[in-house]
């Protein structure tokens, strides 16, 4: 079973979508701040990281996650509620691999996880 | 709409397009026809059947046009473009070393984001400069085509089956759109054809996609329009239909290449000399 992280400071949004995870059989776990997201990839690596990019802190942990001298390489998907060039080149040299519109959806989640190889 | 209407209408697209307009699709027919009843000046689209009665040719291409369906996305059925990228395009580089020239074409090409995809393909194998590459797309629909050549895609069209990656490499901002970069517009030649109609403009081709384009056809249609590409592909082509497709009871002149990769078929061994052919 994969583990996937999931990175967002409103509460309905991480139950929601960890809800659409559990449906795609992964295993889902959520944290609301960059700390909490840290510790949890401290103790066990997750195979995919959603981090909300909306929120401009975030970027930094993506670099962080990056840092991480963890054998097991995640794959960090931001998610944005803008589609912005700008913010996606950003993203891209913090080290995301890919990102994703809100709202999310099973559809759209399943189609970027195909992408990047997680399913 | 009334039911003489949507007889009409079905009858119109089976003979224009040998498009097959499923019974259950007056829902579907009174929302594509009202824009186009609007376009020409009519309040209800009862009034454009009327019209359209007395054939007139914009009006009947203006109808069929908007009752295609035009459902297509990036890389739509990943399996197909690895296929294209691992073992279609190295086999037909070695297989045309001598003459440097390969023809592709995509003969449902919808919006273009098909032929942009193995436009992306060709780009990213570095091919030689000195090689001639033809990237033909097609489709019924004018108005596809027109959007097509244009390029233009929304958030929605473009974060469907696109990676971040090759979004910023060969797309750029347009507003709330993104344009593909004129490189990738120049390497495809987008057309209006009709696949019922002759093909004698297009030539012999090494690759043929039509993907998912057959799911609405009635079966003679079909079947004359998989005759008519076995004429025009290549002996060691491969042509590729939508994973769901199938050549049952349509032609026997292709078998499927590779068991695991579903939709992607090359000719028979008896169709490749038509002499051999029982027809």
């Amino acid at each position: 079973m994969k583990h996937c992280l999931v990175v967002d400071e409103s509460r309905v949004i991480r139950k929601v979508v960890c809800h659409l995870l559990e449906q795609m059989k992964f295993y889902a776990e959520e944290a609301a701040e960059s700390a909490s997201a840290l510790e949890t990839c401290r103790v066990q690596m997750p195979d995919v990281v959603l981090i909300n990019l909306g929120n401009a802190g975030n970027m930094e942990l993506v670099r962080a996650i990056r840092r991480n001298a963890s054998a097991k390489r995640p794959v960090i998907i931001g998610t944005m509620t803008e589609h912005d060039v700008g913010h996606i080149r950003e993203a891209l040299s913090a080290g995301a691999d890919d990102y994703i519109l809100k709202p999310l959806d099973g559809d759209s989640l399943k189609e970027k996880f195909a992408q990047t190889g997680l399913m | 709409m009334n039911a003489a209407d949507f007889a009409y209408l079905a009858d119109l697209l089976k003979r224009r397009a040998g498009f097959h307009l499923s019974p259950n699709k007056t829902h579907l027919a009174a929302s594509r026809l009202a824009p186009v009843a609007r376009r020409y000046g009519f309040r209800k689209t009862d009034e454009l059947f009327a019209e359209l009665r007395d054939a007139p040719e914009d009006l009947a291409r203006a109808v069929t046009d908007a009752m295609m369906i035009n459902e297509t996305s990036f890389f739509r059925d990943k399996p197909c473009f690895d296929h294209f990228r691992g073992v279609i395009l190295p086999s037909l580089l070695s297989a045309r070393a001598a003459s440097r020239r390969l023809r592709i074409w995509c003969a449902a090409a919808a919006t273009g984001q098909e032929a942009y995809s193995l436009a992306m393909i060709l780009d990213e194998a570095k091919i030689a400069k000195d090689w001639r590459i033809d990237l033909i797309a097609s489709d019924i629909s004018g108005f596809a085509i027109a959007r097509a050549i244009e390029g233009r895609y929304s958030q929605y069209e473009v974060q469907r089956g696109l990676q971040a990656q090759t979004l910023v490499r060969y797309f750029a901002q347009d507003g709330d759109h993104w344009r593909i970069s004129e490189h990738l517009r120049r390497m495809v030649s987008f057309r209006t054809f009709n696949l019922l109609d002759s093909y004698g403009w297009l030539g012999e081709v090494d690759v043929i996609y039509c993907r998912n384009a057959f799911l609405y056809f009635e079966p003679l249609a079909k079947r004359a329009c998989l005759k008519a590409f076995a004429n025009v592909l290549a002996p060691d082509g491969y042509l590729a239909l939508g994973a769901s497709e199938t050549m049952e009871g349509a032609s026997t002149a292709f078998v499927p290449d590779d068991a695991s990769v579903r939709g992607v078929y090359r000719k028979a061994r008896h169709a490749i000399r038509p002499v051999a052919l029982a027809s």
